[in-house]
């Protein structure tokens, strides 16, 4: 009632009917606010949003793509490890069978060679006997007839011309010797 | 009308409060019968300095892991931005969080200033400002309808529903009514209204607590009493202010959503 007052007499005033003063000064105040809120504050936030959930994403992104690389190579170093674990026996055998060979290699080369300086000794040792029987041979023979000369008091030399006849006798004793 | 020559009287505010004890006095000139610059104006001016300041000043170099500053700027546009812009009108939403967060800034701010120590009176208690909302978004979304349907369809969406051809004469009147005719008024009255009423309530008891006093001393405990109440309505104007805010905001939200909709 006192409202119907109011607006019936000593107020000027009616607060549903705007003041066109307010509506200009709020106009513009609120133009000022989105102009200034909306173009320069707003924008900056989305774009900050935007740029936080590019790194987040960015972020597992990369670790999976690290987690992804870090598997293939472990996968990569397993292959390559095995096969490296294959030719190393591979080349273990390999190696085996190698020092067999030079092994058996050497030991034939090491048999002929002793054989071969066994041979060589055994061909000298013969050659140097040879020598000495020729030589004693003919010292005995000589030794002999000397001796028979003086027993029998005249020289039996012409008769070593007769020499036969010591070889006959040292072959005698040679083989009565060897027995 | 004696209060009222009381108070003209007496040079103080009397009781029961008028109309009139809304209408401030020009500031500059100071005492005359202006209204280019009253505290009323003055408010909003400040209310739209502040929030400026504020948000350029938490915004100015933005940072990817956020400060204490910037967060809080950032969770108010966070909370119109998901809160009431996607959660109204689905991902396309978004282009209108800016908007929609100036908006319930400026309403939030502006009907905090009934609260707030020695403003202690809203902006939007004066119905020029919540007009001027309200017809921005009466504009907004009758633009946007326009824009996305084109003029005929979007009035063919908008006017008439899915309902059998002999009820479409009863409808299609009240959705023009509801629609194009009721929609800003009810915003700007629903926010005017409440902020008007609720200054003119804390008034009432804290007025009503010196008129009892000086109209007889036995009515002091009375009188406390009543300013007890005043503290009381101040936490239930915090609500309505809050919720004014919000629910401007989100009727907004909402005619944008039912224009930008592809049925009715």
């Amino acid at each position: 009632m006192y409202f119907l007052a109011a607006e019936g007499g000593e107020s000027a005033h009616n607060p549903i009917i705007p003041l066109w003063q307010e509506v200009v000064v709020g106009s513009v105040a609120f133009a000022v606010l989105c102009f200034v809120l909306m173009k320069f504050v707003f924008p900056r936030m989305e774009q900050t949003f935007q740029a936080r959930v590019d790194a987040i994403e960015g972020g597992i992104k990369r670790a999976e793509a690290a987690q992804a690389e870090a598997n293939q190579l472990l996968e990569q170093y397993r292959a390559q490890l095995a096969e490296a674990r294959t030719d190393a026996a591979k080349i273990r055998d390999d190696a085996r069978a190698d020092a067999e060979g030079i092994r058996q290699d050497i030991l034939a080369k090491a048999r002929e060679e002793s054989d071969r300086v066994i041979q060589a000794g055994k061909d000298a040792l013969a050659a140097e006997r040879a020598t000495i029987v020729r030589e004693l041979r003919a010292e005995v023979g000589t030794i002999a007839v000397d001796l028979a000369s003086k027993i029998v008091g005249e020289s039996l030399a012409d008769e070593a011309r007769r020499k036969g006849t010591v070889d006959r006798f040292l072959s005698g004793l040679e083989s009565t010797g060897a027995r | 009308m004696f209060g009222q020559a009381n108070v003209l009287a007496a040079g103080q505010a009397g009781f029961p409060p008028t109309v009139d004890d809304f209408y401030l006095p020009s500031i500059l000139p100071w005492g005359q019968d202006s209204i280019w610059f009253t505290k009323i104006t003055a408010m909003v001016w400040i209310a739209v300095g502040v929030l400026i300041i504020f948000f350029l000043a938490t915004y100015r170099n933005p940072q990817l892991v956020p400060t204490k500053k910037q967060w809080f700027a950032e969770s108010i546009y966070g909370f119109v931005r998901n809160n009431i812009a996607v959660d109204m009108i689905g991902h396309q939403g978004v282009r209108f969080a800016p908007y929609f967060t100036t908006l319930f800034c400026f309403v939030l701010l502006t009907n905090a200033f009934a609260i707030i120590p020695f403003f202690q009176i809203s902006p939007n208690s004066h119905i020029a400002f919540p007009a001027i909302l309200a017809i921005i978004s009466y504009v907004l979304f009758n633009y946007i309808g326009i824009k996305k349907h084109g003029f005929v369809k979007y009035f063919k969406n908008s006017l008439i529903p899915p309902a059998p051809w002999y009820i479409l004469p009863l409808l299609i009147p009240i959705e023009l009514f509801s629609t194009f005719i009721v929609r800003p008024f009810s915003l700007a009255v629903r926010l005017f209204a409440n902020m008007f009423a609720g200054h003119m309530l804390l008034l009432v008891f804290t007025l009503g607590g010196f008129a009892m006093l000086s109209a007889n001393a036995w009515l002091a405990p009375v009188s406390v009493l009543s300013w007890v109440m005043t503290i009381a309505l101040t936490f239930l104007e915090f609500l309505v202010i809050c919720l004014q805010a919000y629910v401007f905001t989100v009727l907004t939200a909402s005619y944008v959503q039912g224009a930008l909709a592809d049925e009715h």
